[in-house]
């Protein structure tokens, strides 16, 4: 959940970066230029923390999911080591020559490497996504049955590559995810720079960002509407115990919408609720009668808890529609810069990256959540259902709960710690902001002492001044 | 095309690529870690630390595909090892993020205090984690408790013992020297002639710890010689060793540090290659009984993964090696602390 927080930041900074790295190639504008340049530095943050995390992630299969790992290893391991050979030397290669080869190499060099960076980041999305909706809705596999020592395991062996790749909610829980982390990017952008619109500072820069940002957000919102609309009637095919969780429907027959309530799991019903009757059936099947299929008919022992995918589902959902809200509502104020002076919507968009950050997560919560008691969904293949994987039969087997509740916690610290520390980093490099135009554009003549007395040449506060000298020997 | 034996063994040759891959680069980045102390001025410390800042993060990659690749091809062994050694991999995920964060985080603010903490940090987690690396090594090698169900229940403590410890020693002193030769070739002028004293130094340590542990590898761990007395060729590889680590001093005598790098890259394939031909076909292999080794055939994915896998790995790896090429050409030469710099 916390390495959640960094590949849709990446991959929404990756876009980002390529449009003005872009603009900047097309224009020759400086501006641009050290705007593509300060998104790069936070990105590369994210990026790092994003490793970090990615490797916990990648290890804990093993050491913590070993029963889980023999049972999918054939199916979900190829996925995991396409992602590292296609995705992560691609991004972790071309980042090196984004970050720290701005007067190493060319600028159309550098510009192919951002998107070298922004593709790898998706292609590690495309697996891992993939990866993980073949937990939800498994396909192209069958079970074998394997006698080790005095017991038989089970395991899922590939039948179809091609099938396997494109089960049948892969294709839509990839767009969404992409439109989710992309949105994520383009308010975090619109963030920032409402932050130096509001401080009066980088001016030129912020109103830039801004309108990349806004529109980057506005349009990648309406499509999150669109493909969580087909992912929903893909999901109560595919999962109807999760539809009917995160609808806190729990009689079939007629599905009610709820804009918010309670469900209340061992009563059976929604408590302080507001439903719109029949909503549900019509957004699914296009008809407000046609039944849904409600938790009564799911075996009491495959039942998902409701309450969390229902609250975080809806969760997601309302912060949806606000994202649209907000962008297209902000959208017509562009024309005249109108924007740029309403000192109170600047500040909501300060905080509305905080919204898609939420959603993100939630969306992931109610995802999984509703997908247990099962790790691997039961399948079906040439007509015959197959056995799926529960979640308290996928742990490793040589380890004792002490040690996963030592490691659980060890591991809550560093990331406590990492997450201080990315703040830090963040707000460091954000104060910092990006470089100012350079007097020069030839970079024979850019030095140290150039810089500094260009920038003292500048009408800036006394304070911000010295705080732009004193971070120089580090970040000049 | 392939059967699934003949697939079983490309995919034993193509971990054991990945992992030399990733011992050689994250090597001499550990390595760096280590040898990172000897500085003493805060110029000189960031030079040593940016001769890895861009290659670093790539470097680490390659552990990450190494795990996925097993994972994939070897499904029971990634599964037995993992769990099987559970304090030590958590100690050892907790080494590897601890040493990304000081090196992002160690020239974010200019506080003296700062700056040595994030300096003990990057220098214990390097340490920390090339040791540990060794430890896994030396249990492997010296076969663990695989039981019939191929499960691994050992605690922490046993897996110390004196062999992986020795393994993991050896695993420091050939890093850091790795490293030392690495930062010859990416520093100038004063520094370097401190490195090159601490080449010297490393070296000889390495080659205390080499001798060492062949002695104890030759007496204790007769399995290991048996594909050797087999197949007398494989004889060449324990050769090219011994010749790959007596270039290093020759070639340093010689003022030719590139040549020495690469001595020092062919001596860590020639380990990995040894391990590889000592335990081979065994993946792991069981100390409680014959037949309870994980070998290349009983901890195998299906012939048609396998297949799927060979594959993505034909299609991928050119690319992978063209690109890191790239990346590694253009930062070469020596390292000049720009404002991107850590």
């Amino acid at each position: 959940m916390f390495h959640y927080l960094f590949p849709p930041l990446t991959i929404g900074l990756g876009l980002v970066m390529v449009v003005l790295e872009g603009i900047w190639l097309k224009t020759g504008d400086q501006t641009w230029k050290d705007a593509a340049r300060f998104w790069t530095r936070i990105f590369a943050v994210n990026f790092g923390l994003g490793v970090a995390t990615g490797l916990v992630m990648e290890f804990e299969f093993g050491t913590n999911w070993a029963a889980y790992s023999r049972f999918v290893g054939d199916v979900f391991g190829s996925a995991l080591a396409a992602e590292g050979i296609f995705a992560f030397f691609l991004e972790s290669g071309f980042l090196a020559v984004l970050v720290f080869g701005w007067d190493r190499v060319g600028p159309k060099m550098h510009f192919f490497s951002s998107m070298m960076v922004w593709l790898g980041s998706m292609f590690s999305a495309v697996w891992i996504v993939v990866a993980n909706s073949w937990q939800q809705t498994p396909a192209g596999y069958h079970i074998v049955e394997k006698v080790v020592g005095d017991h038989t395991r089970y395991r899922a062996e590939i039948t179809d590559f091609w099938a396997m790749i494109f089960n049948p909610s892969s294709v839509d829980r990839l767009t969404h995810t992409l439109i989710g982390a992309l949105i994520l990017g383009g308010f975090l952008v619109t963030s920032v720079s409402s932050y130096y619109l509001l401080k009066k500072r980088h001016e030129l820069f912020a109103r830039r960002c801004f309108t990349i940002g806004l529109v980057i957000a506005a349009i990648f919102s309406l499509l999150a509407a669109i493909t969580g609309h087909d992912q929903a009637q893909q999901v109560s095919e595919t999962q109807p115990a999760k539809m009917a969780a995160f609808e806190g429907h729990f009689e079939t027959g007629p599905g009610d919408l709820y804009l918010f309530g309670s469900p209340d799991a061992s009563a059976g019903k929604v408590r302080f609720g507001l439903a719109i009757p029949g909503m549900l059936s019509y957004l699914i099947t296009g008809d407000s009668k046609s039944p849904i299929t409600g938790l009564n008919d799911i075996p009491e022992d495959e039942r998902p808890p409701v309450w969390l995918p229902f609250q975080m589902y809806h969760l997601m959902v309302g912060l949806g529609f606000g994202f649209i809200v907000l962008t297209l509502g902000t959208l017509p104020l562009l024309r005249g810069g109108r924007i740029f002076n309403m000192r109170w919507l600047l500040w909501v968009h300060v905080f509305a990256v905080f919204g898609p950050m939420v959603a993100n997560q939630a969306g992931w919560i109610a995802a999984e959540v509703g997908r247990q008691p099962w790790i691997v969904y039961p399948g079906e293949h040439d007509g015959v259902s197959m056995r799926g994987l529960r979640t308290s039969d996928g742990l490793s087997e040589a380890v004792t709960s002490e040690q996963v509740l030592w490691s659980i916690v060890m591991f809550g610290l560093i990331y406590l710690m990492l997450f201080f520390v990315w703040i830090f980093v963040l707000n460091n490099k954000i104060q910092h902001g990006p470089d100012e135009p350079e007097p020069t554009s030839d970079p024979s003549e850019r030095s140290f002492f150039k810089t500094a007395a260009a920038m003292s040449g500048h009408q800036r506060s006394l304070t911000e001044y010295n705080e732009s000298e004193s971070r120089k020997p580090e970040q000049p | 095309m392939f059967e699934h034996d003949t697939l079983s063994l490309i995919w034993f040759a193509l971990l054991g690529f990945l992992l030399v891959g990733y011992a050689i680069l994250d090597g001499f980045d550990f390595g760096v870690g280590i040898l990172h102390p000897i500085a003493k001025s805060d110029r000189d410390r960031r030079i040593i630390l940016n001769s890895i800042g861009p290659l670093w993060d790539g470097n680490e990659v390659w552990l990450v595909t190494f795990g996925g690749a097993l994972f994939a091809a070897f499904p029971e062994a990634y599964a037995t090892v993992f769990s099987g050694f559970y304090v030590a991999f958590m100690l050892l995920l907790f080494a590897l993020i601890f040493r990304a964060v000081s090196i992002e985080f160690r020239s974010k603010a200019e506080h003296a205090r700062w700056r040595t903490a994030w300096d003990y940090g990057f220098f214990g987690s390097s340490l920390l984690a090339a040791f540990l690396f060794g430890v896994a090594a030396g249990n492997v090698m010296q076969g663990m408790p695989v039981n019939e169900d191929m499960i691994i229940h050992q605690s922490v403590w046993q897996q110390l013992t004196f062999y992986p410890l020795l393994v993991g020693v050896l695993t420091v002193a050939l890093f850091s020297m790795h490293g030392a030769i690495f930062l010859y070739l990416k520093t100038e002028g004063e520094l370097q002639k401190l490195i090159e004293r601490w080449i010297w130094r490393t070296f000889g340590f390495f080659l205390i710890a080499y001798i060492f542990t062949t002695m104890v590898t030759l007496v204790e761990i007769p399995r290991a010689f048996k594909n050797f007395h087999d197949n007398k060729w494989l004889w060449a590889v324990p050769a090219l060793n011994v010749l790959a680590v007596a270039n290093i001093p020759r070639a340093m005598f010689l003022k030719k540090p590139v040549y020495a790098f690469v001595s020092s890259c062919a001596t860590i394939a020639a380990f990995a290659t040894l391990f590889a031909t000592a335990i081979f076909p065994n993946l792991v292999p069981s100390s409680l009984n014959e037949s309870w080794h994980m070998t290349v055939y009983n901890a195998r994915s299906s012939e048609a993964t396998l297949r799927i896998m060979l594959l993505i790995a034909v299609i991928g790896l050119p690319f992978v090696i063209t690109y890191s090429g790239v990346v590694y050409w253009t930062f070469r030469g020596k390292v000049h602390l720009a404002r991107e710099s850590y």
